[in-house]
């Protein structure tokens, strides 16, 4: 049992870190406030590797782990979360399943663009009527002749509209229920490929959260991912390994907004003191620490099992449950502890406030996370 | 060694397009302190092409001698050139002391004499001083980022050098009753050596310094006022050779820029000085230029917090006192 | 052929986040992170540039005790080809003359076309040891480098003065001091990192320069240090209440007290 990082896990953090803090803080703010895709961060991440960390060397990637993969996402998203789920979408979302479910032929053809970041990729699941309950898909897929016809709708994507490939879960028999669903890989210029409404939201308002259309949209029949009624499971697995980086996000946020108020409360004096010296203030502040350390641990474990190949889907759903949670018990308390100047937008703890939220929700809300940990507790 | 071989402090004198620099008049004050100490001469190397009206000048801020080197190869400064000129030199005068300043051109000469000469260089002093037991040279400099301070001695090897920060040294009073000797030194030249070739030097006017980088900051805040108040600013960063910054406040007013703001969303400072003209202190901006290495506050609220960082704090109306200022300054010049 | 770089680096601490015991008055060296000193790597920025430009061949060099390995890591991950740690007691307490002898020593065992160095180091800010080891070298130099071309022959470079900058011409072999200002470092590459590890970083010590033990060390050393001490905390100033008039005279004697004027 080692509970530290490699060497060159720590030489990555070393990197990331930096360029969090010079490339990715100084526009998180703006990025908000403007609702603004962080296009020229992401070609700067591009540049770096960033979008293919966990991809083998093979297919373009960096021959990363996955531990690699949350720290990035970690320190990204300590400056600006809305980086950080960029990554996360995806790396996790599309990347990941393509990797673990395609032919070596979609892996060549679609890995290298992906892990250069010459191609943003984005994952549709989630539907009007679809979403913790996504076994009600009602995007459908017919094979005709050589092609696959898509009709229907998804919500709330993330990286819509930026990414250039989409992995895409489709009801393919409706007879079957979840055996009768199917993933496939979707490049956006397919025609009967369109965007739709774009979301205006609380928080992580730099990333693009959009609707995808399909309106016959027809792709080749090769770019079935994995077998035909096989795309429940990829997607319940595309969204283990996606709760590691989203709790991975929540981490970061937390330990952002800690940071913050570290700083502030040591700075800020009233009653002749800073308010750091107050009792209250420390304790409060070593309680939420400690969490957002639980927080790190259940992150990298679950981070190692994947890289170890062993079962982690209720390790995921624990770390994603545990980090969103604390995620929104920090950054609230953030807020209070910078009292007024908290709530204005001078002060970046507001923003990580909204950012924390979506943590509880996107990719399984805390209750789906619940139910997954506890189905493993009492055996489905 | 026999140290009684070597005699006397040399300042090496920078000149520009024949202009003597500052820097130079200041080591001679410097070195006619030492010598003074060491009840030895003081004596001025100065380089270059055309240049000998001018030497008259450094006998009258404090030099014993002026050793005199003018030749067409000297008339802008490149390393080899002066490298060689200066080594030939010191090896046939002996100097116990050679004191340069710590410029583009005084560090890359002061090191590459060094090597040849075999001895130790002290980099970008801040104070020198004869010790009274041993005679020896003291010199002391910031080391770690100006964290720590240290003290430095070269007792085994001659001569004993040092680069000295501009504008650290006090100079002597001009006195043009100063009688001194010039003395002509020609040396030889080995011109297979000279592979660099300088092909032109450009002066550029580098505008607006990025504040970050700046040795004094003149700052404003509410009490500034307008962009009129602004104006007055700036005449006081020219006189002192800093640059005008501001608080939020008056960037959100529109009246400054954003790249001018000092503070938590702004910038951090740590300029060698800093005034603070009409700025309450908001905790925002203390953040950004509390580590200021000086800071002087003028505000008319007596329990500005501003006061709690300043070293030296006015109550005070800032539009009277920032025009009256820049006058006197100005005036002494 | 390719041109080959010999890139000098250095292991400093962050001087920005070193603090002082405001009770003992000494340096807090703990926790103080180490880094690779920012000119040295606008140097490596250089010298990658041209490789990217030529592909030249890029061997790094650091002097240090076995910790400074992590800077030759990060050289590995930024792009660098080669990489080579000084370290040995023998180098220890050398000032920059016997920094310079060592690293000479080295560049004397290797083929190169270029060295590349920062200007200055933020722990000591000396500005030395490169001009240095060019003089025991016998090749030019050009410090404050702040910019160059290359046509395949000759080299241009800009040198950066206090009043504005000069054009310099080489060809053949030069040691080169860069501003780190003017080479914003690109950051170590994610499958680089992956990489660096795997990489050799190959362990000299003294007995694989070319120098004589004379000039290593704190016997190569003709300086030394006597004494050190950190600056005195600040304490709270003055406030005072005057007339204009008396204000500006306050103001202006303090200025030259503080020989700022």
């Amino acid at each position: 049992m080692n509970f530290n990082l490699t060497k060159t896990q720590q030489l990555f953090m070393q990197m990331i870190r930096e360029f969090a803090e010079k490339e990715v803080k100084p526009l998180a703010a703006e990025i908000d406030e403007q609702e603004r895709f962080p296009q020229e961060t992401v070609d700067k991440m591009a540049k770096l590797g960033l979008f293919g960390i966990p991809v083998p060397k093979q297919y373009g990637g960096a021959g990363g782990d996955n531990i690699m993969y949350t720290i990035a996402v970690e320190e990204l998203s300590r400056c600006c979360a809305t980086t950080g789920v960029v990554v996360s979408a995806h790396t996790s979302l599309c990347a990941a399943p393509i990797l673990e479910n395609g032919t070596e032929e979609q892996k060549v053809k679609y890995l290298p663009k992906l892990a250069s970041g010459e191609w943003i990729g984005a994952f549709g699941l989630t539907e009007p009527n679809a979403g913790t309950d996504a076994s009600q898909q009602q995007t459908t897929a017919v094979l005709e002749g050589e092609e696959w016809v898509l009709n229907g709708n998804k919500i709330f994507i993330t990286n819509a509209g930026h990414a250039d490939v989409y992995v895409i879960i489709a009801m393919t028999d409706k007879s079957l229920g979840n055996k009768g669903i199917t993933a496939f890989i979707v490049e956006a210029t397919t025609p009967g490929f369109s965007i739709g409404k774009k979301e205006l939201k609380m928080g992580i308002r730099g990333s693009a959260t959009a609707e995808l259309i399909f309106s016959n949209c027809r792709i080749p029949k090769d770019n079935l991912l994995g077998k035909v009624g096989g795309g429940f499971a990829i997607a319940m697995k595309t969204l283990d390994g996606g709760r590691i980086g989203i709790a991975s996000q929540a981490l970061g946020i937390a330990q952002g907004a800690m940071d913050e108020t570290v700083k502030y409360t040591k700075e800020r004096k009233q009653f002749g003191k800073s308010i750091s010296a107050f009792q209250n203030t420390q304790f409060q502040m070593a309680d939420l620490q400690t969490k957002v350390e639980a927080a790190r641990l259940l992150v990298r474990s679950a981070a190692f099992k994947k890289d170890e190949h062993v079962p982690f889907s209720a390790d995921a759903a624990m770390a994603k449950l545990f980090a969103a949670e604390t995620a929104m018990e920090v950054t609230t308390k953030a807020v209070q502890f910078h009292g007024g100047y908290g709530y204005t937008r001078e002060y970046p703890v507001e923003r990580m406030m909204r950012d924390a939220k979506i943590t509880e929700i996107y990719e399984g809300t805390s209750e789906v996370q619940r139910m997954v940990i506890a189905g493993k507790l009492f055996g489905k | 060694m026999d140290k009684s071989q070597y005699k006397n402090v040399y300042v090496f004198v920078e000149q520009r397009d024949g202009v003597i620099q500052s820097v130079a008049l200041e080591l001679l004050g410097k070195a006619r302190n030492l010598a003074d100490a060491l009840g030895e001469k003081v004596i001025a190397m100065f380089l270059g092409d055309k240049i000998g009206n001018s030497a008259q000048a450094l006998i009258e801020y404090g030099a014993d001698e002026v050793i005199l080197v003018e030749n067409a190869l000297l008339k802008d400064y490149v390393t080899e050139q002066y490298t060689q000129a200066v080594y030939q030199l010191i090896m046939h005068f002996n100097p116990s002391i050679v004191l340069f300043g710590a410029t583009t051109i005084g560090r890359d000469l002061g090191p590459r004499l060094a090597a040849r000469l075999g001895t130790g260089l002290t980099a970008d002093c801040t104070k020198l001083e004869i010790s009274e037991d041993t005679k020896e040279l003291m010199m002391t400099r910031p080391a770690f980022g100006g964290n720590l301070m240290a003290t430095i001695m070269c007792t085994e090897h001659r001569p004993q050098m040092s680069t000295v920060r501009p504008g650290v040294m006090q100079k002597c009073a001009q006195d043009n009753s100063r009688k001194g000797t010039v003395t002509k030194f020609e040396p030889k030249f080995d011109t297979a050596k000279f592979k660099v070739k300088l092909v032109k030097t450009v002066k550029e006017d580098k505008g607006l310094i990025d504040i970050a980088d700046a040795k004094v900051l003149v700052s404003g805040g509410r009490g500034v006022g307008c962009k009129e108040g602004f104006d007055k600013l700036r005449a006081l960063a020219d006189v002192l050779g800093g640059e005008v910054s501001s608080s939020r406040a008056m960037v959100d007013a529109g009246v400054m820029p954003h790249d001018r703001q000092v503070g938590q969303t702004g910038k951090t400072v740590r300029p060698d000085l800093y005034f603070a003209f009409g700025i309450s202190g908001a905790i925002q901006h203390l953040a950004g230029m509390e580590e200021s290495e000086f800071i002087i506050a003028v505000n008319k609220d007596k329990f500005a917090p501003i006061f709690k960082v300043a070293d030296l704090g006015i109550v005070g109306d800032v539009n009277k006192i920032v025009p009256l200022l820049t006058d006197r300054l100005k005036n002494k010049r | 052929m390719s041109m080959k770089i010999l890139v000098c680096v250095k292991q400093v601490p962050d001087t920005t986040e070193i603090k002082i015991n405001p009770i003992t008055k000494t340096l807090i060296r703990e926790g103080v992170p180490s880094i690779m000193n920012p000119d040295d790597k606008g140097g490596l920025e250089l010298a990658l540039q041209l490789k990217d430009q030529t592909g030249a061949e890029i061997t790094v060099i650091t002097m240090g005790p076995p910790q400074a390995d992590v800077v030759l890591r990060e050289a590995f991950a930024m792009g660098a080809d080669r990489a080579i740690l000084l370290t040995d007691r023998k180098f220890a307490g050398a000032d920059t003359l016997a920094t310079s002898n060592a690293l000479a020593g080295a560049a004397r065992t290797l083929d190169w076309d270029l060295i590349i160095t920062g200007r200055q180091a933020i722990d000591g800010d000396t500005a030395q040891v490169g001009p240095e080891m060019a003089e025991h070298l016998d090749i030019p130099q050009i410090s404050y480098v702040a910019g160059l071309e290359y046509d395949g022959k000759k080299f241009t470079v800009k040198k950066e003065t206090e009043e504005g900058y000069q054009v310099l011409e080489f060809e053949g072999k030069c040691l080169l001091t860069v501003l780190a200002s003017s080479y914003k470092a690109r950051y170590m590459s994610v499958g680089g990192i992956v990489d660096a590890y795997n990489k050799e970083v190959e362990i000299w010590s003294a007995d694989k320069i070319d120098l004589d033990e004379s000039k290593l060390g704190l016997k190569g050393s003709p300086t030394r240090v006597i004494q050190s001490f950190t600056k005195g905390l600040k304490e709270a100033g003055e406030v005072y209440e005057v007339d204009t008039e008396e204000a500006v005279g306050i103001i202006i004697s303090k200025l030259k007290e503080k020989y700022i004027i």
